[in-house]
């Protein structure tokens, strides 16, 4: 088969040529992706990047010819490894998938077969094209491929299930199951996206290894930076179609179009503290107070002061069980004064939000204390909580979950409103929808008809509502697109600068801290390893954790001197 | 939702992660507030309405004496003075089919009534308190759901006596584990939800938080539930009526009225076709509307 | 290589189902002791021969203390004993193991076909055309809203009245076995079968399926390897409802079809107030679902890894 790919002029096989690709679903609407040019060599890495809705993934999945049920798929020219895949019949694409093109998507806790053994998983493309004869011959290359993508104990895990591995090796797994048939092209579609950022890095490293061993890999992801690590050329992608492309350098360095600019900028890191990360253009109804930096003066009475705090979650002996117990959070004390922004940052199980929980007095600390505002405020009654509980709110990941599904958006900001006349209530609500941006019209409509960014600014408004002296912040715009995510930082920073709300930030991103911090916290499984200003702690870390930490970040300059030589 | 540009300045909705999805829900997004029923949903719907009316005043809908007939007259094929043939006695049986609706609508909505009041009870204590109550309630309802529910309505007929009361009854208690563990397992959905959190945040009060944000929404789940659960209680009253369990003849119930076509099968297939069609449409008509109801709520779950 | 921890959980479900059968054992109990009237009344039933309430008191020793009786009752089940019907004067065990066989008999082979009606035509349709769903979601709803005796007489109707293929009644012969185990199967298929189809529409829109369909494998083998394994998950879960449904609509079925077996007793005794004889088969009946839904349970633990986890 190797004989008819035909050769660019580089001499490199050209694996995938597609020119003029769109593609659409209704008999009659308009394509949902149009005149997409793209062209994979073999040893490159391309990058497909842009927001959710944008059609990578479906452009992706086309080259798989798994764009989905009733998909158009029409071409100017479509030729993978030198073929013309139009003229394709399903079984030829049948053959293609696994043997020439391999497939790595998201979350390998869904994307492998829950119910199917690792070793089951990887050796299915072995057996169902027959690559490989017999068990025994079948079981060695998978545990050759799983050593590949750098598992420890493949024997072992060959026999486990995606469950019971962690997030990294979960996700190495299914990278294995995408290469084990030797393909030529790697197709990973947000393949480090749901994993903290050591683990991402480590991930990265493995697909970057296969491209130095003379795989293409086309790389979908919705975040610049990840791809600008390992990508050689960049294709950006907004509502189907192109609007930027060229090598990693050019397009991070020199973007042609406003539209990459505006995603390179909406990048927060330490750089681009002070300054607005979104497009500060009539686009946002921008009548929030000029932005300003550094933050007023704060006094320096301690709005929060955490002392000694501990959590252990203890599993009882059961039926033929042990007891078992966690430590989840061990011996953190830390404050918080008014005005500043503190921010946490930690990877999963870390123990940041159980952290985040006992500020919040939702969770009762094993030991230790949390005084509010001077006051006492763990271990003590509910009912003796709810006079200071007003002072303290909340705003947490997903928006939507948190709103009453029964309530429109007036009932869920004047909920906070206690002690209000209906007439002072309804003009409070539209003081604060106005104050976050959002038009006063939505005021009658239910959440679940708002969009991602609108949700999170009505849980804003009802944070806002109670006019609190501190807001927990727990991943507030990690599930955000970066454009989105922009305008709700800069919308906190705003509102941070004008209010003098303290707020307790939790983020897995260190360039959200980067930005908006001024002091943090390190967690690592349950410790507080450092803490102090962000300006010292995330350039010159003290801690080995968080010199990692601070290596696997990815960043923009990453991708440079790479395209240097 | 719409994807370019929105109003409040956001280039692209946020949409699921998944991009296929995403772009789907986008683009094809429902305007809020307009809405549109299937047809299936609009006939179920009418059908419910009709047989509402017919149960309410069946005299409005027939002229004929459900209970008395011309024996002379008896085993008529349909014709246009009798739509549905006359039955062994020479009753009409349409007249029977219509007065019937109300006695089937009757027991199946008693039944049901004393399964969702005890079944909510059980339900919510179960889902909201601790463990102990909650592991000895489950083990209620496991008990109870152990006995098949037509031969636990017969142990309860067999105490009780036959009637339409005690089929009510019967079928009512058979119910209750079935919708007891729906209602357990709302209770703890609505108990672990992320917006009674946020309440608790407020500073309500757990009385509060009960009566504004889990009582409604658990109570918005059962309304939903009970209308699937209606059309099967239907069927398992028409059989134990069929069985002869519960009102007894001349009473013109479909159950029954099916009983008397069976030894007449030989000779007249009108009598026992319309009453099991009456049975079977409003069976399908709550069906359909429950699961479309039910589909509708997760939606706006979701 | 089944793991300690499921050892542990298939135990623990053993245990929590001999304590459910324990309990039913004790609410039959219960509810002859709470019914108002004497227990003598109760069990008698519809007949009154001098002398007979005393030799019940003295059989059933209600003149010991409570502890004392219910001991006594438990034991006597335990040890296989059902008691006396004081109607038909016979001992339960006797009534209901000549009549077992052809109960057990048409439950099983209804169970069977409604099983494999409903897997063929779940796995034929789901995410197919819209055509062939609709058509076979409008089946299984019309099958699954249809009273089980009406089916049975169209059945009679059709097949022996009109066409004279099968015999009107009786319980002899295959001949006799054919209508009414369709009559029996027909509703529980069509509700597994819409079970089984959404559980299907929802494995094959899971991101994992979309990994096995890019290794370029068939889309028949993805079904029978994949897909299907996890859409029974649900389906087990209706396991037990499933069996209570078939004994109780084998009761209304064998009234249709005159059939013999434990309906017909049962449906008798219930008419006669033969307490002690429905009684017995309610507890059986009891035992037989818990036993079923326990082996499905178990089942569910072997199909599904991520439960065995600690």
């Amino acid at each position: 088969m190797r004989a008819d790919v035909q050769d660019d002029a580089g001499g490199r096989p050209l694996l995938v040529d597609v020119q003029g690709l769109s593609i659409g679903f209704a008999p009659a609407g308009a394509p949902i992706v149009q005149g997409i040019d793209l062209a994979i060599q073999a040893g490159e890495c391309v990058a497909l990047v842009g927001e959710s809705g944008s059609g990578k993934s479906l452009t992706a999945r086309s080259l798989l010819n798994l764009a989905g049920d009733g998909a158009r798929v029409e071409a100017r020219r479509f030729r993978i490894r030198g073929q013309d895949a139009r003229a394709f019949r399903e079984v030829d694409w049948r053959w293609l998938r696994g043997t020439v093109t391999g497939l790595v998507m998201q979350d390998a806790l869904v994307s492998l077969d829950p119910l199917r053994t690792i070793g089951q998983e990887v050796g299915e493309v072995l057996s169902e094209h027959r690559i490989l004869r017999g068990r025994r011959a079948i079981d060695a290359r998978v545990i050759e491929v799983l050593g590949r993508v750098g598992i420890p104990d493949p024997e072992i895990r060959a026999r486990q299930y995606a469950h019971q591995l962690s997030g990294g090796l979960r996700q190495r797994a299914l990278i294995a199951s995408a290469i084990a048939g030797e393909p030529d092209l790697i197709i990973a579609d947000e393949p480090t996206t749901s994993l903290d950022v050591t683990v991402q890095a480590q991930v990265l490293e493995v697909l970057a290894q296969r491209v130095r061993a003379g795989a293409g890999l086309l790389l979908i992801s919705h975040d610049l930076a990840v791809v600008g690590g390992i990508a050689d050329r960049v294709i950006v992608l907004r509502d189907g179609r192109v609007v930027d492309s060229g090598t990693t350098a050019d397009v991070l360095t020199r973007p042609r179009h406003p539209y990459t600019r505006g995603l390179i900028d909406a990048i927060p890191s330490f750089a681009s503290r002070g300054r607005r990360l979104g497009p500060a253009s009539a686009r946002s109804p921008d009548r929030i107070a000029p932005l300003r930096h550094p933050p007023p003066a704060r006094d320096d009475t301690v709005v929060l002061e955490v002392r000694g705090i501990a959590k252990r979650y203890a599993r009882p002996a059961g039926f033929g069980r042990r007891a078992l117990a966690t430590t989840a959070l061990d011996d953190v004390s830390f404050d918080v004064r008014a005005g500043e922004v503190v921010g946490i940052v930690g990877e999963s199980g870390s123990g940041k939000s159980t952290c985040a929980r006992i500020v919040l007095g939702l969770l009762s600390p094993d030991s230790g204390t949390v005084r509010l505002l001077g006051e006492p405020w763990s271990r003590i009654r509910e009912t003796e909580r709810r006079r200071l509980r007003p002072r303290l709110q909340y705003i947490p990941q997903d928006a939507l979950s948190s709103f009453d599904p029964r309530y429109r958006v007036s009932e869920i900001i004047a909920e906070n409103l206690a002690g209000l006349r209906p007439a002072a209530r309804a003009a409070r609500t539209a003081e604060l929808l106005e104050q976050v941006g959002l038009r006063d019209d939505l005021a009658g409509r239910y959440p679940r008809s708002l969009s991602g960014g609108q949700r999170q600014r009505v849980s804003i408004a009802r944070a806002l509502a109670a006019e609190p002296a501190l807001i927990v912040c727990d991943e507030p715009v990690s599930a955000l697109d970066i454009g989105i995510q922009a305008q709700v930082l800069d919308l906190l920073c705003d509102l941070r600068a004008r209010l003098g709300t303290a707020l307790l930030f939790i983020s897995h991103d260190l360039g959200v801290i980067q930005h908006l911090a001024d002091r943090v916290l390190v967690f690592h499984h349950g410790r507080l390893v450092e803490h102090g200003p962000v300006g010292e702690v995330l350039t010159t870390p003290a801690d080995p954790y968080t010199r990692t930490l601070l290596a696997s970040q990815p960043r923009l300059e990453y991708g440079l001197p790479r395209h240097a030589h | 939702m719409n994807a370019s540009t929105h109003p409040s300045g956001e280039a692209t909705a946020a949409l699921a992660p998944a991009d296929l999805v995403g772009l789907d829900a986008a683009r094809i997004g429902v305007a809020p507030g307009r809405r549109t029923y299937p047809p299936g949903i609009a006939a179920a719907a009418l059908f419910l309405a009709v047989l509402l009316a017919v149960a309410a005043a069946p005299t409005l809908f027939t002229g004929y004496d459900p209970l008395t007939g011309n024996v002379l007259e008896g085993l008529k094929a349909p014709n246009w003075e009798h739509l549905f043939g006359t039955d062994r006695l020479g009753r009409d049986v349409f007249a029977r089919t219509v007065h019937g609706a109300r006695y089937s609508l009757l027991i199946g909505l008693g039944g049901m009534a004393i399964s969702v009041v005890a079944g909510v009870f059980l339900g919510i204590l179960a889902g909201l308190r601790h463990r102990l109550l909650d592991e000895g309630i489950a083990r209620v309802f496991d008990v109870l759901s152990s006995f098949p529910g037509v031969l636990l309505a017969m142990l309860v007929v067999t105490f009780l006596g036959q009637g339409m009361v005690n089929i009510a009854i019967a079928v009512g208690i058979a119910g209750i584990p079935k919708f007891g563990r729906v209602v357990r397992a709302q209770t703890q959905l609505v108990r672990d939800a992320d917006y009674v959190t946020q309440a608790a945040v407020y500073g309500l009060g757990r009385g509060q938080v009960f009566v504004r944000h889990v009582l409604p929404n658990v109570l918005v789940a059962i309304s939903v539930i009970a209308t699937v659960y209606v059309g099967s209680t239907i069927l398992t009253v028409s059989g134990l009526s069929f069985l002869g369990l519960g009102p007894q003849p001349p009473t013109p119930e479909w159950g029954v009225m099916l009983a008397e076509s069976r030894d007449v099968l030989r000779v007249a297939w009108w009598p026992a076709i319309f009453p099991g069609a009456a049975i079977t449409l409003t069976v399908i008509a709550f069906s359909t509307l429950g699961g479309y109801l039910q589909k509708r709520f997760e939606g706006r779950l979701a | 290589m089944p793991s300690p921890t499921l050892w542990s959980r298939i135990l623990g479900r053993l245990l929590t189902s001999l304590v459910v059968a324990w309990a039913s054992v004790t609410a039959a109990f219960l509810a002859l002791h709470v019914l108002p009237g004497r227990i003598e009344d109760i069990l008698a039933g519809d007949v009154d021969t001098p002398g007979l309430r005393e030799a019940i008191a003295a059989e059933w020793g209600l003149d010991r203390s409570l502890p004392e009786q219910y001991w006594a009752f438990v034991s006597r089940i335990v040890g296989g004993d059902l008691g006396t019907s004081y109607v038909l004067r016979q001992p339960v065990r006797e009534i209901v193991g000549s009549q077992l066989w052809p109960t057990v008999q048409l439950a099983l082979t209804a169970g069977v076909l409604a099983v494999v009606l409903a897997v063929v035509v779940a796995l034929l349709t789901a995410g197919r055309g819209r055509l062939s769903r609709t058509v076979a979601s409008a089946l299984e709803l019309v099958l699954a809203s249809t009273p089980v005796f009406w089916t049975g007489i169209l059945l009679l109707m059709l097949f022996s009245f009109t066409l004279r293929w099968f015999p009107v009644s009786g319980g002899n012969g295959w001949q006799a076995l054919v209508l009414p185990s369709i009559a029996l199967a027909l509703p529980t298929a069509g509700l597994l079968a819409q079970v089984l189809r959404e559980a299907i529409e929802k494995t094959l829109d899971q991101p994992f399926v979309t990994t096995v369909r890019a290794r370029g494998v068939a889309e028949l083998t993805i079904r029978a390897r994949h897909v299907l394994r996890h859409a029974l998950l649900p389906t087990v879960t209706l396991g037990g409802w499933l069996i209570g449904g078939l004994l109780g609509g084998a009761v209304i079925t064998e009234k249709v079809f005159g059939r013999p077996g434990l309906g017909s007793v049962t449906l008798g005794a219930v008419l006669t107030h033969d307490v002690p004889v429905v009684l017995a088969v309610v507890l059986l009946a009891a035992f037989v679902h818990v036993a079923a839904s326990t082996l499905l349970d178990i089942l569910y633990l072997l199909i599904d890894p991520r439960l065995r986890a600690a």
